[in-house]
């Protein structure tokens, strides 16, 4: 398990130093950083004087140490774009992002579980059929059209929801939420929806599966054998079973859909970091981009790290090099 | 009349003399062996394929011979009518002409921008899917051919790409070489960034299941029979192992191609794709956005609806060619 944690871990190591090398060569070499720093009027000399201030002239790896030293501590310079410090932007706007990808996670789960485990239970019935269909097209059907049916709808036709923004915003001091609010709630319905219904359909089919293959296995036969309800053995047995792999798509997919955000926050123009990040793309703002890129690899490298280490903690099959007899069992 | 192979004439003894009906001859065993083959039984089996192949055959006709079809030119702004912008599908249009899907605001026709539209979308995704293939095979037969170092380096290079999310990586792309390509006509050049992106965020499919056949290939006898004559590793990568491994990877670049024409729109619809002068499917969806609003929903509904049906048969036929080349999964 050691072994295990120690490569997992050098893993990560190397993909965050291979993102902050591309991420160091895209903030040097991509344009000119003097050019996009300094006006029209600067001379010659006064650029080489920045040039030399900000240690351009230095040899190549003592820039790359400085990059992901200042990196490290969360300074990634000048946004070209906002003229602010592109850390200041991000954390004024990570809210936002982080509020909307929870709550599409969460919407995820507590859709696609049951509707999983109906469909697994039920197989025949009509409205599997319909759960099933409906999940073809959620996999299918790419993620800004579903937000612009949504925003028909529900915006244009019922107008019964607000199609764009985040109103109703709290500011708790360390944390800017829309939670707390009626508008923030409503505002948030149609975005979580959007973002989450690709990861909705991928659990309720994983679900739907695991459950199949569970409730074909002998210790279910046997649960069943013991007398035990319908009841017990589909959620106290089978479900409970089933819940290793949908951690692991769950928070594998959290990754996913902080990236995914870039659109939905587009369509329903979110300010996340993912609006922050097209307009970055927009406008070449390389700074604002770097940073992004950093920021999300290192959360997809924390997230399938601790992916990792809950499987240890779930299934305790993985833990072999235990001597067999545990006492807790 | 028995059947037994000595009373069936081969087919060497008819082959006839002269190389126009030698040729006519070979067509004819090749179009019995496809219409014996297992490939067109499970077409013929199943009817969503069918629909599928059909769809996808209307939309790659529409492209290409999309000025014959479209019912205005839409990219001669003499051609369309201002005074007729916003008409709804079918309306009543000021000038009197009838548009079956309506127009948009500068009143050009949407079934034509959709069939121009489907043109670029297709060029697009057919392209990154070529490209994608081309960087993926031999990235893949380089590492699992030559092993060593070149396996490692490029291996954990596609480690890194499998990271993140195809679009994540497209985007990613995309802003560098626009940031690259300021001022260098970067609205001309659009469609073969597009194109590099979108190639460049999934070659690593097509490279891990080609290095793993590779592997395989490699150690058989006509591999090392090959190399014992002493042909050049490259002449035995190309000639002897990637014929062996192209089934998976057609598989792979027609599932491939339904992915790169959501990227290409999903970069479209960013605004960071293609320019509205030559307009994709999504293109046309994000311009058709705005209007959405107004109660003008053909403008972005139609586009919507072609890129769905676009994007799910060529799927379809993707899970179909996977299910059919792999009797496994039969």
């Amino acid at each position: 398990m050691a072994a295990f944690i120690i490569k997992r871990l050098l893993h990560s190591v190397i993909v965050m130093l291979a993102v902050g090398f591309v991420a160091f060569l895209m903030f040097n070499y991509v344009g000119d950083p003097i050019n996009n720093m300094v006006g029209q009027e600067t001379t010659v000399v006064q650029r080489e004087q920045l040039r030399e201030q900000l240690g351009l002239n230095d040899p190549f790896y003592l820039q790359f140490l400085r990059f992901a030293g200042n990196a490290a501590q969360g300074d990634f310079g000048l946004s070209y774009q906002h003229r602010r410090p592109v850390e200041d932007i991000i954390m004024e706007r990570l809210p936002a992002t982080l509020e909307l990808s929870i709550m599409s996670a969460l919407f995820a789960l507590g859709v696609g579980v049951p509707m999983g485990v109906y469909t697994a239970l039920n197989r025949n019935s009509v409205l599997s059929k319909v759960f099933m269909f409906v999940s073809l097209v959620g996999v299918s059907l790419p993620t800004f059209l579903i937000g612009i049916l949504l925003i028909f709808l529900f915006a244009v036709q019922l107008q019964w929801l607000p199609s764009f923004g985040r109103p109703g915003v709290v500011d708790l001091g360390w944390w800017h939420t829309s939670l707390l609010t009626w508008d923030g709630w409503k505002a948030i319905i149609m975005p979580a929806i959007t973002l989450g219904l690709f990861q909705m359909t991928l659990i309720m089919r994983l679900v739907r599966a695991e459950m199949l293959g569970v409730l074909r296995t002998d210790y279910i036969k046997f649960a069943r054998a013991r007398g035990l309800k319908n009841r017990a053995v589909h959620f106290g047995h089978a479900l409970k079973n089933t819940m290793v792999p949908v951690i692991t798509v769950t928070g594998l997919q959290l990754g996913t859909i902080i990236a995914f955000a870039i659109i939905t926050e587009t369509v329903f123009q979110w300010p996340g970091i993912g609006l922050l990040f097209i307009g970055a793309v927009r406008d070449a703002d390389i700074p604002v981009m770097s940073a992004y890129l950093v920021m999300i690899a290192f959360f997809f490298v924390v997230i399938n790290l601790i992916v990792d280490l809950l499987y240890f903690a779930v299934d305790p099959r993985l833990r072999v090099e235990r001597p067999g007899a545990s006492g807790g069992h | 009349m028995t059947d037994s192979p000595i009373d069936r004439p081969s087919a060497g003894a008819f082959a006839p003399r002269s190389p126009l009906a030698r040729a006519g001859f070979w067509m004819r065993e090749q179009w019995r062996a496809a219409a014996e083959s297992d490939l067109w039984y499970s077409f013929r089996r199943s009817p969503v394929t069918i629909v599928a192949a059909l769809i996808t055959l209307i939309f790659v006709l529409g492209s290409i011979f999309a000025p014959l079809i479209a019912p205005y030119n839409v990219f001669d702004p003499g051609a369309n009518n201002l005074m007729d912008g916003l008409t709804p599908p079918l309306g009543d249009s000021f000038s009197g002409s009838s548009y079956l899907m309506g127009t948009d605001l500068q009143g050009r026709d949407i079934l034509s921008t959709i069939i121009y539209g489907s043109r670029i979308s297709l060029i697009v995704g057919v392209c990154a899917v070529i490209f994608a293939a081309i960087l993926g095979v031999s990235l893949g037969l380089a590492a699992g051919y030559l092993g060593g170092w070149v396996d490692s380096l490029i291996m954990r290079t596609a480690d890194v790409f499998l990271s993140f999310p195809t679009i994540l990586i497209a985007l990613l792309v995309d802003g560098v070489a626009r940031a690259v390509l300021t001022g260098h006509r970067a609205g001309d050049l659009a469609v073969y960034v597009m194109i590099f992106s979108i190639g460049v965020s999934t070659w690593v499919q097509y490279a891990r299941t080609v290095r793993g056949q590779t592997l395989v290939e490699k150690n058989k006898e006509y591999v090392q029979a090959a190399r014992l004559v002493g042909r050049h590793p490259v002449l035995i990568m190309l000639r002897h192992v990637l014929p062996n491994v192209m089934g998976p990877v057609l598989v792979i670049a027609t599932l491939g191609l339904a992915l790169a024409i959501i990227t290409e729109a999903t970069l479209s619809f960013l605004g960071v794709g293609v320019p509205p002068t030559q307009p994709s499917l999504g293109t046309l969806i994000r311009i058709g956005q705005e209007e959405l609003f107004s109660g003008s929903w053909w403008i972005t509904i139609f586009p919507g609806i072609a890129l769905i049906l676009l994007a799910l048969s060529v799927n379809l036929l993707g899970d179909w060619l996977r299910d059919a080349l792999n009797p496994k999964l039969r």
